[in-house]
């Protein structure tokens, strides 16, 4: 009786040190806040000041964006590369996503293993690896040449197709991931209802897996094209010496020691980036469907 | 409906090839006898794994990434774990924004993080010391350690802990005989992640490392601006492995986890 009786007052006692009191919380996450603020979200924020206040406060350095040459050149290549590296990732991912789904736990997990492999290859190892294959020299013109289809390599590293191909290559989980997500919800009695009342396979994909699919499309879409527009190590290694991307300019800028420049380029990309994230945080659906990327 | 299914099986064959061939022939050409790149390679040597295993212009970035690697691991495991056990009992207003801090870093542009810490850490003597490189590496590393403990903690049954105070445990000791054991398999899985993170970083290191701290990212970048030396084949080989031996033991963690909660669903409602 007295033990039950002492262990109620002891609980009793220590009710407010229970984990639901806020204190303890908030003591828990403040080292981490406070080595981000100070590590991470400060330097970074003092960077970007550099673009509204040097040499005093002003706006010129964006005002000027929209008039430059070069950047708009860059814009340009930054947004055509990312446009194609989404439409090709989503082209070549979505019949991996959908066998990944429908196979053979066996076959599920093969897939899975060769996608996720070079998920977590370094990408630089990634871009090396095209380099091997696309070079003047390299695996893919000797093999032509050995075939007696071409006499001279052709030049195939250092154009835009080598950056799209390889960052293809690297993007591509990341529109498998999302896409597998939200496929394996799609109810399997509905597409065996429409079967039994007589649709053919192309009909019950056309009509009731690719509509349900949309938001892992829309998802995977997103989160490639926003990871595209930083892309920095792929294009400068594989990439032509014309197509400079967004993150090339930005670091030939910090040599340059163009701080106000460099800072308002960032913030441009930050802003697209973020707004671009934000959006897909915002829908229900496709936040579920990031879900399933899981590194 | 035969000619479509096998027609889907060889798109979806060639995809496959077209993710795992570029990898595999990187690890082959490693192999090879011949001075150049040539596929297939004339005969099988271990050449340059001797030339990498014998120059201290490999080594000692490659000591230093495993170095850098292992001090990010144990500050962002440390930082990570702590603010996962808070976050999920924070008051909603609260919890947004810190949860939005500590993923940040997976969405922010790369070369925006790289030039922020740059242009702050220099005026601090932290660009060409691997201090500096750690405190950034950390940065990007501490949200896997986030979404895996709290991955743990909410497949966690809460109740165990309850009974624990209940039983009259402190708050400490239910944290350090239940929860801890049980949030460990989450705990190594972000460990082994902000490993691989920090060990292949490279744009935060081609700005920090200056001359004094090039690691091993940064030292197959510089050789790659100007040659294609089958070493760098024999270096990616090893760095493949690293990764293949960190992700085995992911899964390894990742069944461990799967069995613990497979065991705490035998407690009665």
């Amino acid at each position: 009786m007295t033990t039950l009786a002492e262990s109620g007052i002891a609980t009793a006692g220590r009710q407010p040190k229970l984990p639901t009191a806020p204190l303890g919380p908030l003591l828990l996450v403040a080292p981490l806040v406070l080595y981000l603020l100070v590590f991470y979200a400060l330097p970074v924020a003092a960077m970007l000041m550099r673009s509204v206040t040097d040499p005093h406060w002003t706006l010129a350095n964006y005002a000027r964006l929209p008039a430059d040459p070069v950047f708009l050149r860059v814009l340009s290549t930054t947004l055509t590369t990312a446009a194609v590296v989404t439409i090709g990732t989503m082209v070549l991912g979505y019949p991996v996503a959908l066998a990944m789904v429908r196979a053979r736990p066996v076959v599920t997990n093969v897939i899975l293993a060769v996608v996720l492999l070079p998920f977590w290859t370094s990408v630089l190892v990634r871009s090396y690896a095209w380099m091997v294959l696309l070079g003047r020299h390299g695996l893919i013109n000797e093999a032509l040449t050995a075939a007696g289809l071409i006499e001279t390599p052709l030049r195939l590293l250092n154009t835009a197709l080598a950056t799209h191909i390889a960052m293809i290559h690297i993007l591509l989980p990341y529109a498998i991931l999302p896409l597998a997500s939200v496929l394996r919800q799609i109810d399997g009695a509905l597409l065996r209802a429409a079967a039994g009342l007589g649709a053919n396979p192309w009909r019950v994909f056309r009509q009731i897996v690719l509509p349900l699919s949309l938001p892992g499309v829309a998802a995977g879409m997103l989160l490639v094209f926003v990871l595209s527009l930083g892309f920095y190590i792929t294009p400068a290694l594989v990439g032509g010496p014309r197509d400079t991307m967004l993150s090339m300019l930005i670091a030939q800028q910090v040599d340059l020691l163009n701080w106000p420049y460099a800072a308002a380029l960032s913030a441009t990309l930050l802003a697209v980036a973020l707004a671009l994230i934000g959006l897909t945080l915002r829908l229900p659906t496709l936040r579920q469907a990031l879900r399933g990327v899981r590194r | 409906m035969k000619a479509m299914r096998a027609g889907g099986a060889a798109i979806v064959t060639l995809v496959l090839l077209f993710l795992a061939a570029p990898i595999l022939i990187v690890v082959i050409v490693s192999f090879s006898s011949a001075a150049y790149l040539s596929f297939p390679p004339p005969a099988l040597s271990l050449r340059w794994y001797r030339v990498y295993f014998g120059s201290s212009e490999w080594l000692v970035p490659t000591g230093l990434s495993f170095g850098i690697a292992a001090a990010v691991v144990v500050l962002s495991t440390l930082l990570g774990t702590l603010a996962a056990l808070g976050i999920g009992r924070l008051p909603p207003a609260l919890r947004a924004p810190i949860a939005a801090l500590s993923l940040s870093p997976l969405v922010v542009p790369g070369i925006v993080v790289a030039i922020g810490v740059y242009y702050a850490y220099s005026r601090y003597g932290l660009v060409g010391n691997p201090i500096g490189i750690v405190l950034g590496h950390t940065c990007l590393a501490v949200p896997f350690v986030v979404t895996s403990v709290s991955a743990n903690l909410a497949g966690l049954d809460r109740r165990l802990e309850q009974a624990a105070l209940g039983l009259g445990a402190t708050p400490l000791a239910a944290f350090w005989q239940i929860t801890l054991p049980l949030i460990r398999p989450g705990i190594l899985v972000g460990a082994l992640f902000a490993f691989i993170s920090s060990f292949d970083e490279l744009i935060v290191s081609l700005f920090l490392s200056g001359t004094g701290a090039i690691t091993l990212p940064r030292r197959i970048w510089d050789d790659l601006r100007f040659a294609l030396d089958p070493t760098i084949a024999a270096v990616s080989t090893l760095t493949i492995a690293v990764t293949l031996v960190v992700l085995g033991s992911v899964h390894l963690a990742r069944r461990r986890s799967e069995r613990l909660r497979i065991a705490n669903v035998g407690l009665p409602e």
